[in-house]
């Protein structure tokens, strides 16, 4: 019986570029020698010719749930879910019940992801219980790992705490991750402010109550040269803002979700609550300059906000249910699918990315880790192979991912290493 | 048609149809015994989740002079308090056997919901600021009854155009029917984006109470001042009331409409609410001969049906028996 | 019907909608004419009534029209063809809401058979023996009998 693996004949494409080699893959699922014309010899062969073996997908942007809301999603199925999208790195949000404020929660997600089929990491919050008044002890969870702070799910409204926050976080070697959401324009709203809100009677909420917390980190990253990373970024004007400050030397990187490049606001009109996310799905024009924001570079990585809720939750009416959609398992399909970019430069977003890298953002070293089997080549030609969506295998009950748009033949199914 | 959830369900043709029955209903209610069989044995659900004395009993009213029975199903007093979902409690009262619901809901798009989790028919009798499509019927059929047509016809709607589902319904019925519709308010109160509504606006009601043949006049909430969205009732009374100095400005035909309920001295005082040309109480009638009409169209015409579903009557047959 | 009821000074003609209601006006002329008695005329639509509501599109033709109070009158119903007699029935429960009558009679153009209710009519223009999948045409050129179109 053989302890390793050879994938023989596929295309690799990583962070030193695209070539025709082999990959040989240890007993305990990572890589261990890249090159051509590997010696078979004790190994299990699998001919890959046609596909396309690239690191594992690192998604920044997740949300696991617990501990607080274990019918919704757990680690262990949100991480199922990412290695059935070809994820081998996460990043849980720490808008948890308990939120992830302190050593004692970090070291529970990170001792519930130690079994998962991923690798679990965590995020930790900027502030005491996500309230924004107080800083959370990023000091001790840091020193546990955590690489990336933010109060996700909302924005820290407090200028001066932001920039007190900012400050202590650069001394630590972390980054500050913002979800940009200015509660004074944005409360009460429950999709993008414009025609189809108008149209729908439901309360929207404006770009700019995005915008203006873009605009007013950015100066904040200047005043006090800390890295800035933002997070769903959804807006034309969040995008410009970024180029432009990036390009006049502020350290920022940003991250842009499947459904904010692959759907517009115009969604809402079948009044489900699927639709319903944070922040808002936008306009055309929104969704065009995300796309042109991650093919310039503007925007680093690609993102999932994976954001299960319980059916129930997402049945309730448009107004009262909460934000969030799925991400995981059909990120890469859609990314693929929807986005003009060259293979390289898009598995980059999912996975390594270019620097300044969000991935070491989180201090992951990125593992190469095959994610592309035979049966998803996504290589010739990438929009076509994609198979219908497996029976889930996973314990959550409501899946409302983009690829509900596109209907079947969507969803990937990228092999999880462990699967190898 | 399997139920009423917005205004844009009817085109012209169907609303026609459902003026012709609203006056046959009219002409139900205005009998000693203002009631039918029509029907009978059939069970109209009215589920409000949102207070709305009104518009419960108009609907009430219509689905018991069509003899149909009628279930209340009062939030207030139910399990939705403890905690039931929408869902939950739709699939509840349809297994007790049910035709249709009227649904009233705080929130856009509940009807809609409901619609996807029964086989009944719904009615929306109003959704969060989205549509109130009952209410532009009997709007519409007020101004039929006044005018002959909607055609040419020149509506002013008046006040919180923003959270307002009658405006929508309204402004979608009406220029369907062909009146053309200029929204008053301040810009505060107007949806923030115009794109695609077949109407003009301004924000001035002098400007505009002289040159219509229609003001319509929306309730004004107190609750808006908190929002920022007017200084005070008094500075809104001020532009946007109607006042008899401005209605002493309107053209001797035109008519005046209110969704009631009304708020005397605020977007309208208590003399210009008196007024002839005042139709509220035609409004308040005319909702309930609508209703019926909505509720005999969904489950007594049997337009849906085949002309006959018993095989041993040949159809023809059934239809000469009209003679 | 004069004879009947020895005059006609409470008597009231109710054409059914549709084709009953030129009838009750042509009656109500031919008894101004014939007795110089002015009887008033109302129409009744029977939609709302009709035992086969579901079971076929159902619409009314036009609002009734009663413009007198019932109570102590004599109603003639006026039809122009009587068939299984379901639409009279109908008629009857519609008669009823309006008021109560003193009695009600019916008097139809024709009288084609093939009743299924117990009703039978008081005055007839002509009584046509007819199939049932015949159709009856009455205007006011005459009597049509034609086979029915399938």
């Amino acid at each position: 019986m053989a302890d390793t693996v050879l994938i023989r004949g596929a295309t690799v494409v990583d962070q030193s570029g695209s070539r025709r080699a082999d990959v040989r893959v240890g007993a305990d699922g990572t890589i261990v020698e890249v090159g051509a014309d590997l010696d078979p010899t004790g190994a299990e062969v699998v001919d890959a010719s046609g596909a396309v073996v690239a690191p594992g997908l690192v998604d920044v942007h997740v949300h696991l749930r617990q501990p607080g809301k274990e019918e919704a999603e757990t680690v262990e199925t949100g991480a199922r879910c990412a290695a059935l999208g070809g994820y081998t790195a996460i990043v849980a949000m720490p808008n948890t019940t308990p939120a992830i404020d302190c050593a004692a929660v970090v070291r529970e997600v990170l001792e519930l992801g130690r079994t998962a089929p991923c690798d679990v990491h965590t995020s930790g919050a900027v502030t005491v219980g996500r309230g924004g008044e107080q800083l959370a002890p990023m000091a001790e969870m840091a020193a546990l790992g955590v690489r990336l702070f933010t109060d996700d799910g909302a924005g820290v409204q407090d200028a001066g705490l932001m920039r007190r926050a900012m400050q202590y976080a650069s001394d630590l070697g972390v980054t500050l991750a913002q979800h940009c959401e200015v509660d004074e324009l944005a409360a009460g709203g429950h999709m993008h402010e414009g025609e189809w809100s108008s149209r729908l009677g439901i309360p929207g909420q404006p770009a700019e109550a995005e915008e203006l917390m873009v605009a007013r980190d950015l100066m904040l990253a200047r005043m006090t040269g800390a890295r800035v990373h933002f997070q769903h970024l959804s807006t034309a004007g969040s995008v410009e803002l970024v180029r432009a400050a990036r390009a006049s030397g502020v350290q920022v990187t940003a991250e842009a979700t499947t459904h904010h490049f692959t759907l517009t606001h115009a969604e809402c009109a079948s009044y489900s609550p699927l639709f319903k996310v944070a922040p808002p799905l936008r306009t055309d024009a929104d969704v065009a300059a995300v796309r042109a924001g991650l093919a310039d570079g503007s925007i680093n990585a690609i993102a999932t906000d994976h954001a299960p809720h319980t059916q129930e939750d997402k049945e309730r009416p448009f107004e009262q249910a909460p934000p969030g959609m799925l991400g995981l398992e059909t990120a890469l399909a859609l990314a693929l699918t929807e986005l003009d970019m060259p293979l390289e430069q898009l598995l980059a977003a999912t996975s390594w990315f270019r620097p300044p890298s969000p991935a070491s953002v989180t201090s992951m070293a990125a593992r190469l880790h095959p994610v592309s089997p035979p049966t998803c080549a996504c290589s010739t030609p990438p929009r076509r192979g994609w198979s219908t969506p497996p029976t889930p295998q996973v314990a959550v009950a409501i899946r409302p991912t983009p690829g509900a748009r596109f209907g079947a033949g969507c969803a990937t199914r990228c092999w999880p290493a462990s699967s190898w | 048609m399997t139920g009423l959830l917005s205004a844009a369900d009817l085109d012209p043709d169907m609303l026609a149809e459902m003026f012709r029955l609203s006056e046959s209903f009219l002409e139900v209610s205005s009998r000693r015994i203002p009631k039918v069989p029509a029907l009978r044995g059939r069970t109209v659900v009215s589920l409000f989740y949102e207070d709305s004395t009104r518009t419960r009993l108009s609907f009430e009213t219509a689905a018991k002079r069509l003899s149909a029975d009628v279930m209340t199903f009062s939030v207030g007093t139910s399990s939705v308090n403890k905690g039931e979902s929408v869902r939950d409690t739709i699939e509840t009262i349809e297994a007790m056997g049910i035709d249709a619901i009227v649904v009233r809901h705080g929130c856009a798009g509940v009807p809609a919901q409901v619609a996807q989790w029964t086989d009944a028919a719904v009615v929306n009798a109003g959704d969060g600021a989205h549509e109130h499509p009952t209410q532009a019927l009997l709007d519409c059929f007020t101004l039929q009854q006044r005018f002959g047509s909607l055609d040419g016809l020149r509506i002013a709607i008046v006040g919180d155009i923003r959270h307002s589902r009658v405006a929508r319904s309204d402004v979608a019925m009406m220029s369907a029917l062909g009146a053309s519709v200029t929204l008053v308010a301040p810009a505060t109160l107007m949806p923030p984006s115009l794109e695609g509504w077949p109407v003009a606006t301004s924000s001035s009601l002098d400007d505009v109470a002289g040159d219509v043949d229609v003001v319509y006049l929306l309730r004004m909430q107190t609750e808006r001042m908190g929002q920022h969205l007017m200084p005070s009732m008094r500075e809104y009374t001020a532009r946007f009331g109607l006042t008899a100095r401005r209605a002493a400005r309107m053209n001797p035909d035109a008519v005046i409409l209110h969704p009631g309920p009304m708020n005397r001295g605020v977007e309208i005082s208590g003399e210009v609410a008196e007024l002839p040309n005042a139709l509220v109480v035609d409004q308040v009638r005319n909702g309930v001969a609508v209703r019926m009409a909505v509720l005999w169209w969904l489950l007594g015409s049997g337009t849906e049906l085949v002309p006959s579903v018993d095989s041993a009557v040949p159809t023809a047959d059934v239809e000469d028996d009209r003679g | 019907m004069a004879e009947r009821n020895r005059g006609l000074d409470d008597v009231v003609l109710v054409g059914l909608q549709t084709g009953g209601v030129p009838m009750a006006y042509r009656m109500a002329e031919a008894l101004q004419r014939i007795d110089g008695a002015d009887v008033p005329v109302g129409t009744l639509d029977v939609a709302f009534y009709r035992d086969d509501i579901g079971l076929r599109p159902v619409l009314p033709e036009a609002a009734s029209d009663m413009p007198f109070d019932l109570a102590g009158l004599v109603v003639v119903l006026v039809d122009d063809v009587l068939f299984t007699g379901r639409t009279i029935r109908a008629a009857l429960d519609a008669l009823a809401d309006h008021g109560r009558a003193r009695s009600v009679q019916l008097a139809v153009m024709v009288d084609r058979g093939h009743r299924e209710l117990p009703i039978r009519p008081d005055y007839v223009g002509k009584n046509l023996p007819t199939r049932r999948d015949e159709v009856v045409n009455v205007t006011d050129e005459g009597v049509d009998l034609g086979e029915m179109v399938k």
